[in-house]
């Protein structure tokens, strides 16, 4: 329990060193990372859907 | 100036440089030929076994995008002095930095048992138990990373490289045509045209050159070596070289598959090589051998890219120049990554295809972030300075990188979905 309660407690200190991101957000960075967001949502919708498939065919 | 003094002026100027080259080199070798790990020798000789040398000619357009992809964690690992998980972190902050690290933790993990697979199915052919080659990998890469040293590592990797040139006289050996090397290999040409098998096969080739943990591996690697901006030249010029050797060992198995097993449907290169076994022996054996050492080399790289990852975010010591009692989590991680992922193909009927499939497509889902991820930070000139991407290698990496980009997602997609390209 004590080893799991350090682990968290490291996950919130890594969280807080980096919760500000240090590059400079301008346009084309801002551009970039939205449509990383997209791409990935949309690549995580295909996979749920290939489960769901391969789960009902099973 | 006499002319054998300029002779030896000039002989002494390249010594010393490639006395410096010697030095330096290390990072970019070891990380490009461990990109022919036994899931890339799989490709090249399904490649040489259904189109011949019809695909050299591709393969060899391979040299310049894994060059330019390399050089930038080159750049980026001596400037920032940063692995690439903890620049992803910093820079990009928290949510990007987990979604990278635990993505290359599951697509780590994923290709090291494919690693394992291609390891004891090579010594499989010489009658070694699996698990036996699963204890002896364990073992033997635990005397290689348990020295204490980054330079004695970085040694005996290389001289695992040098075992990938194995190749090379195997190709020799077969005694293919010179004039259809040249004649089929070096003019672009689809044959067949653009069918859907070709354009997989096309695809595959990219995803195993450009891999994710290839861009962790190699700035990490940097950094541990400790090398600076002033270093940067002679580890372009190590990234060059080993492009040019990780291109040169997949023409060579092209050739050896090409010439004896030209349209022979080939699923591994373990498959391969009982087939060469037939026809000669030692062609066989090198082929064999080669795969066992592909998948340790790549075992080599991927589990230490990701105890790096790891260690750069938690901040344990994470270098190899540690011993054991120094940076215990780092060792830890390495080895709950290598046994677990070695357990696998020992366990029956475990699902190896299906873990093959992740691979290509969980490696989809984190190669572009890291790839947009590297460009971006290339062009942070706030923390690059002179050393930041110029517009000419922005033109030439976005271009790169796009591409790759959109082809990995075909292939991803193609994997998830066999029959949607057709």
């Amino acid at each position: 329990m004590r080893t799991l309660n350090q682990f968290f407690s490291k996950i919130r200190e890594i969280n807080q060193r980096y919760a500000k991101p240090t590059v400079e957000m301008s346009r084309g960075v801002k551009f970039s990372l939205a449509v990383l967001r997209i791409y990935l949502f949309l690549l995580v919708v295909l996979m749920i859907y290939k489960f769901i498939t391969v789960i009902k065919v099973v | 100036m006499d002319f054998f003094s300029l002779l030896y002026f000039r002989f002494k100027k390249v010594w010393k440089a490639v006395r410096l080259y010697l030095v330096i080199a290390g990072p970019g070798l070891v990380v490009m030929i461990a990109d022919n790990d036994a899931g890339g020798i799989t490709t090249y000789a399904a490649t040489g076994a259904k189109y011949g040398y019809h695909l050299i000619w591709f393969l060899l357009l391979l040299i310049p995008i894994a060059y330019y992809v390399q050089e930038m964690t080159v750049r980026l690992g001596a400037v920032t002095k940063r692995g690439h998980a903890e620049a992803i972190f910093e820079s990009f902050g928290a949510f990007w930095g987990w979604f990278s690290l635990l993505d290359l933790m599951i697509v780590d993990w994923l290709t090291l048992v494919t690693e394992f697979v291609g390891m004891t199915s090579a010594l499989s052919i010489f009658g070694v138990p699996a698990w036996m080659t699963v204890i002896f990998v364990i073992l033997l890469m635990g005397m290689v990373v348990l020295n204490g040293r980054y330079w004695t590592w970085e040694k005996i990797a290389l001289g695992f490289c040098l075992l990938n040139l194995i190749y090379i006289p195997a190709a020799f050996m077969v005694n293919p045509s010179m004039a259809d090397i040249v004649g089929q290999g070096l003019i672009p040409n689809l044959p067949g045209g653009l069918t859907n098998e070709l354009f997989f096969l096309l695809m595959a080739n990219i995803g195993t050159t450009i891999a994710p943990w290839m861009l962790f591996f190699q700035q990490s690697s940097v950094v541990d070596k400790g090398l600076l901006e002033k270093d940067i030249k002679m580890g372009k010029v190590d990234t060059f070289i080993g492009s040019v050797i990780t291109v040169a060992v997949a023409v060579f198995v092209v050739i050896v598959t090409g010439t004896l097993l030209h349209g022979v449907p080939i699923d591994d290169a373990a498959t391969a090589a009982k087939m060469l076994m037939q026809t000669n022996h030692y062609i066989g054996a090198f082929m064999a051998i080669g795969l066992f050492n592909a998948g340790l080399l790549g075992a080599i790289c991927i589990s230490l890219a990701s105890s790096w990852a790891f260690g750069e975010i938690f901040g344990w010591a994470h270098s190899l120049n540690t011993k054991v009692k120094e940076a215990p989590w780092f060792y830890i991680s390495f080895f709950i990554t290598l046994v677990t992922a070695g357990i696998v193909p020992l366990i029956p009927g475990a699902p190896l295809v299906l873990i093959t499939l992740f691979v290509q497509v969980v490696a989809v889902t984190l190669l572009p972030a890291a790839l947009v991820f590297l460009i971006l930070l290339l062009n942070d000139k706030k923390t690059m300075g002179e050393y930041a991407n110029t517009p000419f290698q922005n033109i030439v990496s976005t271009t790169i990188v796009g591409g790759i980009i959109i082809l990995s997602t075909m292939y991803g997609v193609s994997a998830l979905f066999p029959n949607i390209f057709q």
